[in-house]
C-alpha cells in the first residue's frame, strides 16, 4: 500500500469502478490520450479502450444529455467537467432531465450518472477556473452533491457515486489534488453517501466544513487544543441529501458551532445547515452558529485570491467569537 | 479562389394536395392494408386531439397541445420505427406515440398532471415528452450511443420542432451524432411557427434541413403532410442508421392549424386568412382523396373508422376520468431509488397534510 494523492485516488476509484462494471463510461473533453487537464484519467484509455474512454467534442450541454441517454440505456457514464466554470450548460440538463427522470416516469427510466469536475480556488488559475458554486447544485431535487475531502473519501465516494443508482454531481477541491497524500488499500470498498463524517472529536465547539476547507479547520483545531479548546471537526461530503442528524447530535454536545465554506456566503450550502440548527438546534446553542465564507462577489483573479479565501486566521476570529459569547 | 464545399437540400414528395401520385410510390404505399393503418392511425391521431381539447375546455385536463394538420410527421416517423427502436418525442407527437403502444389514456394522464402517464405500459424504452425545447435532441445521441456500444441493430428517433433548430442542444447532438456514426435519425417537424414566431423569424437558413450540412450529416426535406413521403424519407433514413451508415435531419414541412397549446390564442399573432389557406393541404384529406381515387375507401369506410375512433377515444377519456388519484407521497417516493433519511421527515408532513 503506497501513499497517494487525491487525484491519484480518483482515477483509482474510476479504474476500479470501470474493472468491475463493464457499464460504466467515461466522457469528457481531452480525457483519453491526454488523461484529462488534471491527469485523473491518466493512462484509462490505454487500459480500457476508446469506447469506454471517450474524448468528446466541446459541447458542455451535450455531455450531460449524452449521459441521461446513456444512463436510461443502462450504462453508467461519468462525464468529467475540466473546470466548474464551465459546468454551468450542465445545469439545463441535471435540472430539467437527470434529477427528475426517474420521478416522471415512475421509475421506468432512470439515470445513474456522475458529474465529475474540479472546483474551488488557491491555485491560481485563471479567470472562470475557481469558483465554489456547490450550492447551485445542491439546491436541484433528485440528484446528489458530493465532495471529498481526502484521497481516502475521493476513491470511496466516488466509488459509492458511480454505483449510486440516481445521478451525482461530485466536485473535486483542486487545491488539494496533490497534497496531502494518504494511503489508500485498492480494495474496492465504498464509503457511504448521505452522511457527514465527524474527522475529529471535540467537546468545545463543532466545526463543520467540506472540501479543501478541511485542511485550514483542522489547523485551527489543533491551533485551539494548544488553547486547551477541543474542537470537533465535521466533513459535511454529502452536500445533498444533508445529514443533519450528525450535525445537530454533535451540536448538541458541543453547544457552539461554525460553519466554513470557500463558497459565497449567502444562499451557500452554509446557510441551510445554520438554518437546520435553529429550526432543529436551537435550545442546544448556546451561542450564534459562527459563518467564515467566501465574500459575496465574483472570484478574484489570482492577486486577490488568498484575501478572498477563508485562512485559518479567519476561522479562528469567527470561532473565538462563537466561543466567548455567554 | 477554390469552391471547397457545396450542398443541395432535396424535397421529396408523392401525393399533391388533391391526394394524386407525383411520382412512382414506394413499393409499402402498393399495399392497401398499410396505407389504410396510416389513414386510421392519423384520423385516431384527429379524433383524440378534439377530444383532449374539449376536456381542457371544460376544465378536465391541463394544458394541452393539439397536433392538429401535422398528423402525418408523427404518425410517418412512428410507422417508420421498429418496435425495438427508441422514440424521443417533443410535445407534440402523440400520433406516433399511440401508434408506438403508449395508450391514450396514459397520454391524457400526462396532460392532466399524472407522472403515471409517463410510465408508460407499451415501449418501455420511449422516452416521456420533454418539455424544454430541443433538450432531448442529446438524449438521442445517447441513447444512440448506447445502441452502438451494444453492437445493436437498432435506432434513436428524435422528434423536434422548428424553433429547436435554433437551439445550441440540437446542433451538437448532430455534430457528435455525425462524428460517431451513431444510429440516430432527427426528424424536424416544421410547423411553421414556435408559439408566436414565424419560421422566417427563426433562421436566415433557406431549409431547416440544411443545419445538418454544418455537422457533417445528410439533411433532406419532405413534404410532412404526406404521410406516404414521410413514411419513406424518414423509413429510408432509419435504414441506413441501422445498417451503420450515420444518422440523417430530415425536415418534415407541415402546418400549425391549431394553436400552440390551448393556453395560446394564436389569432393575437396570426392571419386567419393563413391559417384558412393551409387548410387546403392538411394530410388527411389528402390520403383520403388518394384511397378513395383508388376506389380503396368509401363513404361506409369512413363512416365506420369516425365510429370506431370515437368509440377508442371515449373509452380512453372515461378510463382517464375515472382513474383514482395518486397518493400525495409519491412526489417524493420516485425522487430517488431509495428515499433518503434527510427527506423522511418531508414524507411524513406530506403524509400528514394529506391524510383523509
Amino acid at each position: 500500500m503506497s501513499e497517494i494523492t487525491l487525484v491519484e485516488a480518483v482515477r483509482l476509484a474510476l479504474a476500479r469502478a470501470m474493472e468491475e462494471d463493464e457499464t460504466v463510461l467515461l466522457l469528457g473533453e481531452d480525457i483519453g490520450i491526454d488523461g484529462g487537464v488534471f491527469r485523473a484519467t491518466d493512462g484509462l484509455i490505454e487500459r480500457f479502450g476508446e469506447r469506454r474512454v471517450m474524448d468528446t467534442p466541446l459541447s458542455e450541454s451535450l455531455f450531460a444529455g449524452l449521459a441521461v441517454g446513456l444512463g436510461a440505456q443502462g450504462f453508467r457514464p461519468v462525464v468529467e467537467y475540466q473546470f466548474m466554470g464551465f459546468i454551468y450548460p450542465a445545469i439545463d440538463q441535471v435540472v430539467n432531465h437527470a434529477g427528475r427522470l426517474r420521478n416522471r416516469t415512475r421509475g421506468r427510466l432512470t439515470c445513474p450518472m456522475v458529474i465529475r469536475a474540479p472546483y474551488g480556488g488557491g491555485i491560481h488559475a485563471p479567470e472562470h477556473h475557481s469558483e465554489s458554486m456547490e450550492a447551485l447544485f445542491a439546491h436541484i431535487p433528485g440528484i446528489r452533491v458530493v465532495i471529498p475531502s481526502s484521497p481516502a473519501h475521493a476513491y470511496g465516494l466516488l466509488l459509492a457515486a458511480i454505483r449510486d443508482p440516481d445521478p451525482v454531481v461530485f466536485l473535486e477541491p483542486k487545491r488539494i489534488y496533490r497534497a496531502p497524500k494518504e494511503e489508500i488499500a485498492d480494495d474496492g470498498v465504498a464509503t457511504p453517501l448521505d452522511q457527514c463524517f465527524t474527522v475529529r472529536e471535540g467537546r468545545d465547539v463543532t466545526l463543520i466544513t467540506w472540501g479543501a476547507m478541511i485542511i485550514e479547520t483542522l489547523a485551527a483545531a489543533e491551533t485551539l487544543a494548544a488553547e486547551g479548546v477541543e474542537a470537533e471537526v465535521i466533513d459535511v461530503a454529502t452536500l445533498k441529501p444533508l445529514d443533519m442528524a450528525t450535525i445537530l447530535s454533535s451540536v448538541e454536545r458541543t453547544g457552539r458551532c461554525a460553519i466554513i465554506h470557500e463558497a459565497p456566503l449567502s444562499g451557500g450550502v452554509g446557510a441551510e445547515i445554520a438554518a437546520g440548527l435553529a429550526n432543529r438546534g436551537l435550545v442546544n446553542l448556546l451561542a450564534p452558529v459562527g459563518r467564515v465564507a467566501g465574500y459575496d462577489t465574483v472570484m478574484p483573479l489570482p492577486r486577490l485570491e488568498i484575501y478572498y479565501m477563508p485562512t485559518q486566521e479567519r476561522i479562528l476570529r469567527t470561532v473565538r467569537r462563537v466561543l466567548a459569547y455567554a | 479562389m477554390t469552391q471547397v464545399a457545396s450542398f443541395t437540400i432535396e424535397h421529396t414528395r408523392y401525393l399533391d394536395l388533391r391526394g394524386r401520385p407525383t411520382q412512382p410510390l414506394p413499393a409499402f404505399a402498393e399495399n392497401r392494408d398499410v396505407l389504410i393503418a396510416l389513414y386510421k392511425a392519423m384520423v385516431l391521431t384527429r379524433t383524440f386531439d378534439a377530444k383532449a381539447v374539449s376536456l381542457q375546455r371544460t376544465g378536465r385536463l391541463g394544458t394541452y397541445a393539439s397536433s392538429l394538420g401535422q398528423e402525418a410527421v408523427p404518425v410517418g416517423v412512428a410507422a417508420a420505427m421498429r418496435a425495438e427502436d427508441v422514440f424521443l418525442p417533443s410535445f407534440r407527437e402523440q400520433g406516433g406515440q399511440m401508434l408506438r403502444g403508449v395508450r391514450m389514456v396514459e397520454i391524457l394522464l400526462y396532460w392532466g398532471g399524472d407522472e403515471r402517464g409517463s410510465d408508460f405500459t407499451g415501449p418501455r424504452e420511449d422516452f416521456p415528452i420533454c418539455v424544454p425545447v430541443g433538450t432531448h435532441a442529446p438524449h438521442a445521441v445517447g441513447v444512440a450511443h448506447a445502441f452502438q456500444l451494444r453492437g445493436e441493430a437498432r435506432v434513436a428517433v428524435c422528434v423536434f420542432g422548428d424553433g429547436a433548430t435554433s437551439r445550441g442542444d440540437v446542433y451538437e447532438a448532430m455534430n457528435l451524432a455525425g462524428v460517431q456514426r451513431l444510429p440516430v435519425v432527427f426528424v424536424v417537424n416544421n410547423n411553421q411557427w414556435a408559439i408566436s414566431v414565424p419560421r422566417a423569424r427563426q433562421t436566415a437558413a433557406e431549409t431547416l434541413a440544411q443545419k445538418a450540412v454544418a455537422a457533417g450529416i445528410p439533411g433532406i426535406q419532405v413534404d410532412g403532410n404526406d404521410v406516404i413521403a414521410v413514411r419513406q424519407v424518414v423509413g429510408t433514413a432509419i435504414e441506413q442508421a441501422r445498417a451503420g451508415e450515420g444518422p440523417t435531419l430530415v425536415e418534415a414541412l407541415t402546418y400549425r392549424l391549431s394553436d400552440h397549446t390551448t393556453a395560446d390564442d394564436a389569432s393575437r399573432y396570426r392571419d386567419d386568412a393563413e391559417v384558412s389557406a393551409r387548410w387546403k393541404e392538411e394530410p388527411i384529406t389528402r390520403l383520403r382523396q388518394h384511397l378513395s381515387d383508388g376506389g380503396q375507401w368509401t363513404k361506409t369506410d369512413e363512416e365506420t373508422l369516425i365510429g370506431d375512433c370515437s368509440a377508442q377515444v371515449e373509452a380512453a377519456a372515461s378510463e382517464y376520468l375515472a382513474t383514482p388519484p395518486l397518493p400525495t407521497t409519491s412526489m417524493l417516493d420516485h425522487l430517488y431509488a431509495t428515499l433518503p433519511a434527510a427527506l423522511a421527515e418531508q414524507r411524513a408532513e406530506v403524509e400528514e397534510a394529506t391524510e383523509p
